[in-house]
């Protein structure tokens, strides 16, 4: 299976219907990217695939086959930086573990709306669970990185 | 959690097996400093006799050490604790490095390996472990000598090396300086190593702390948000395996037979073997596990010993013992008597169902064969325990069991197993393979949820009622509820005389002057593993306590605060937290039309935390729009890592307020996954304020106290918004009129 991983050519020898979040983590070895549920319903182990947020436990390794994925080792650009320096300057994490998958999900958000509200952010943000529950510092880091993108 | 006395040590360690030969250690504490090799400096604060600590490993961070001094001036503080989130790494690093005047930038931090003896928790006795909030608190007085030791063995370095005297020497973000001389702790290491121990060690007086109580950059920011943290799920060994479970659908059943043939036919199973958790099935990759799992469809099992009961026949059972007398754990004055004269009563009934803590991590362990022994890597919160628990399975001495500590994706409660059950059950597999492979027991979510050491089952029972001039008359409250401590390695201290002191903590020392108490308790047999969930007894009983004080505030017809602060006259503590409160809050103010205000106040690990919910009625929905809190929890090291906790704690306790429930259908748990226990989500959470109380006194646990007050202050609210009262939990929002 052939596709580019975090901008670079991957081929990755593994059943086509294993799930990528399987394919990353065991095969190509990449662990940034979290198992939560297995069932989409946490957001730990959210990547980009062609720029849109996906949950690679629901996405078949064959479905990225020629397309682009990005992980969280992969994160940089203009609002990937701004989205890691505000969740430091805030000190949003505690355990850290749903991290890689909130800050993926906050990119995909501010790579489409620049100036997202409160309400904007519970939309985008609902799907991934923080059993920490370090929501109020995510928002506050998504408000920060919008001023500083702005 | 409760402290150990010395006198239930013994005891306590006959119940672990094997039981590791320990000598209770002296409480003679006094400092010894080794250098390892490339001119570290590296000191250890020991409880004990010296003998025992001749013998220096010469490489490395030295196992009996806390603070080792790098040539690159990088001071890293040895953590004998678990981070699970709650920012412990951090704190303890900051007592280090402000008894050693470090800058905060060249400071790391290191988990500690398995050892009882030099990395006990200092409240727990001859165990290494982490609980009840008292990470800080055991370590602060060791970590502020350590710190303080290193320190004075650099300036004695210096003034030997300057040939100054010591007291000419000032240290200011890492730097030494005499006159024109200046130096880093990198170039004084090794001089330093060499020094003789300090036999008194000069702490600093509290008002020249420059780094406790201000904000300081977590030191796990950068690696939880690149990718770069490990956790146990990311272990990677040579040959290694990852295994999972097909598991009972009855708490109790065991395997009768199976037939692996279908399972082994998935491409990458490599063996399949039976444990006494369930079937195991080992295969090269995760995915190749789980697919072999799913097609294991022939296990039978064997229920004869198992769990039947559905949650409404626990419900109505414990409805019954309830009416019948329970063994004392509180007893003052005549609560019968005081409520027969009293001018108004109340009684009310509380029912609190099994919760799972579901960390985001789902349970995981690698374990494997190394030298003489095993080496388990995972999120280790009772190294000790699960050190002889490992060591009973594999046949080997507890020593023999090396664990690495690695960053834990959140606990609350759940890896403090007195069984140490998932680590038994890898161990278990390691061995049904002859060890011959790396094995990775993976838990999945559904395990997870499914998968049993909960918070139990409560219901309480209450009758109080005020006299005419607004004094509690009386108090009766019977409990009942499974023990998690009895029959288990903490038994002898959590258990007096039949009452488990977790189930009770918190009603039965109440803090509130009640002249006349009265509070019993049953602990029913059930065959659902519990275990204690973050607050342990806390979030049952600080819910009951503070909604009834509340009714009773209002059936005396009095402010909740006034009423409050009458019962805490002597707990300037309490006072100074409501007072705090009550300013921050505007308690003062109406919240305004359809909208409420409930306020909560509650001791729990030292820590006295007071909370008050503003809410709003919206079509008939409750929505909570804001949450203050006001803290004492001692000298506050880190205020910022403190408000996380409090903020996290608060949402924690929302979600068990609002959704979390775990419900048995003849013994079947009814949820799996994170559809059916629901977890709290961003769009729910309200905005958090936390006030920190100023204080001289040493620091107290902070990991759980922000949650016990959630559920109470909400009920109170929302009494005070519609005039209707919910007591269960979770509240059942959808019979809630406006």
């Amino acid at each position: 299976m052939k596709f580019t991983l975090n901008g670079s050519e991957r081929t990755v020898e593994a059943d086509g219907n294993m799930p990528l979040l399987w394919a990353l983590r065991d095969v190509v070895g990449l662990t940034g990217t979290k198992f939560g549920c297995g069932a989409a319903l946490c957001g730990a182990c959210t990547v980009h695939v062609d720029g849109a947020p996906v949950r690679s436990c629901q996405t078949a390794l064959s479905d990225v086959e020629g397309k682009s994925v990005i992980t969280i080792e992969g994160v940089g650009g203009e609002v990937g930086t701004a989205v890691v320096a505000a969740w430091r300057k805030l000190d949003v994490v505690q355990c850290g573990y749903c991290q890689s998958g909130q800050i993926m999900s906050a990119v995909g958000l501010l790579s489409e709306n620049r100036k997202p509200t409160d309400e904007d952010i519970d939309t985008a943000m609902d799907g991934n669970v923080c059993r920490c529950a370090t929501y109020q510092r995510i928002r506050a880091a998504i408000h920060e990185a919008a001023s500083n993108l702005a | 959690m409760h402290i150990i006395k010395p006198a239930d040590y013994a005891r306590m360690l006959e119940r672990l097996a094997p039981a590791p030969a320990l000598a209770a250690p002296s409480r003679r504490g006094f400092l010894k400093a080794a250098a390892a090799i490339s001119g570290a400096l590296v000191i250890g604060v020991r409880l004990g006799p010296s003998e025992a600590f001749a013998a220096a490993p010469t490489d490395g961070p030295m196992p009996n050490a806390f603070v080792k001094i790098a040539p690159d001036s990088t001071v890293t503080v040895l953590i004998k604790h678990l981070d699970m989130g709650q920012g412990v790494t951090t704190g303890l690093a900051t007592i280090v490095a402000e008894e050693m005047d470090a800058d905060w930038s060249q400071m790391r931090a290191a988990f500690a390996p398995a050892d009882a003896q030099l990395y006990n928790n200092l409240l727990f006795g001859p165990v290494q472990g982490t609980g009840g909030s008292t990470s800080v608190a055991n370590s602060w007085d060791q970590l502020r000598k350590a710190g303080g030791a290193a320190r004075q063995m650099l300036v004695a370095a210096a003034a030997e090396k300057w040939k100054v005297p010591a007291d000419s020497i000032t240290i200011e973000k890492g730097t030494l300086k005499s006159g024109s001389h200046t130096a880093s702790f990198g170039e004084l290491a090794a001089d330093a190593a060499r020094q003789p121990i300090p036999a008194e060690v000069k702490l600093k007086d509290p008002k020249d702390f420059k780094l406790i109580g201000t904000r300081l950059p977590r030191l796990d920011s950068a690696d939880k948000t690149d990718g770069k943290a490990v956790y146990a799920l990311d272990i990677r060994r040579p040959g290694m395996l990852t295994a999972v479970i097909k598991r009972p659908e009855r708490f109790g059943a065991t395997v009768k037979s199976f037939d692996a043939a279908a399972a082994k036919q998935v491409p990458g199973v490599v063996d399949v073997v039976a444990v006494p958790a369930g079937v195991a099935v080992l295969a090269q990759n995760t995915w190749a596990a789980l697919q072999g799992r799913e097609a294991l469809t022939t296990v039978e099992w064997d229920e004869s010993n198992a769990e039947n009961r559905g949650t409404a026949e626990l419900l109505d059972e414990y409805k019954k013992l309830a009416d019948t007398a329970g063994r004392n754990a509180a007893k003052r004055g005549d609560a019968a008597k005081g409520i027969a004269g009293a001018a108004k009563t109340i009684e009310t009934e509380f029912a609190f169902p099994y919760l799972a803590h579901a960390p985001m991590e789902p349970l995981n362990c690698v374990i494997e064969k190394t030298g003489d022994g095993v080496t388990i890597h995972t999120g280790s919160q009772f190294q000790t325990i699960e050190q002889a628990v490992t060591a009973g399975i594999m046949g080997i001495k507890p020593e023999q069991v090396k664990i690495e500590t690695l960053w834990a994706g959140g606990s609350f409660g759940r890896r403090a197993n007195t069984a140490a059950d998932y680590v038994a059950e890898a161990a278990t597999i390691l061995k049904a393979i002859d060890g011959r492979a790396p094995v990775h027991l993976v838990w999945t979510r559904e395990d997870d949820i499914k998968g049993g050491y909960y918070r139990p089952m409560f219901y309480h029972k209450v009758r109080a009622g005020v006299t005419a001039d607004g004094k509690i008359a009386g108090w009766e409250q019977r409990i009942v509820g499974q023990s998690f401590m009895i029959g288990t390695p903490f038994e002898a201290f959590a258990v007096k005389e039949g009452v488990d002191a977790t189930s009770v903590e918190g009603a039965s020392d109440t803090h509130y002057d009640i002249g006349n108490l009265m509070v019993e308790l049953h602990s029913p047999q059930v065959k659902v593993p519990t275990l204690w969930w973050r607050s342990v007894g806390h979030t049952h009983t600080a819910h009951v306590v503070e909604v009834t004080i509340d009714e009773l505030a209002r059936a005396a017809g009095r402010d909740p605060v006034e009423f409050r602060l009458e019962l805490l006259k002597d707990k300037p503590r309490h006072t100074g937290v409501l007072k705090l409160l009550a300013e921050k809050a505007n308690w003062g103010t109406k919240p305004g039309a359809g909208k409420g205000r409930g306020i909560a106040l509650h001791e729990s690990f030292n820590t006295v935390v007071g909370s008050v919910i503003d809410i709003s009625v919206v079509n008939g929905q409750i929505k909570v729009d804001k949450v203050v809190c006001a803290v004492d929890c001692g000298i506050a090291v880190n205020p910022d890592v403190i408000a996380a906790q409090i903020e996290g704690g608060v949402g924690f306790g929302l979600g068990a307020a609002l959704h979390d429930e775990i419900t048995l259908d003849n013994g079947v748990v009814e949820q799996a996954n994170f559809d059916t226990y629901i977890p709290l989500r961003m769009s729910e959470m309200p905005k958090v304020e936390v006030h920190i109380v100023p204080s001289a006194n040493a620091p107290t646990g902070i990991g759980e106290p922000g949650v016990p007050g959630v559920a109470p202050a909400l009920s109170n609210a929302i009494f005070d918004a519609t005039g209707q009262r919910l007591r269960s939990l979770p509240f059942r929002l959808e019979d809630f009129k406006a």
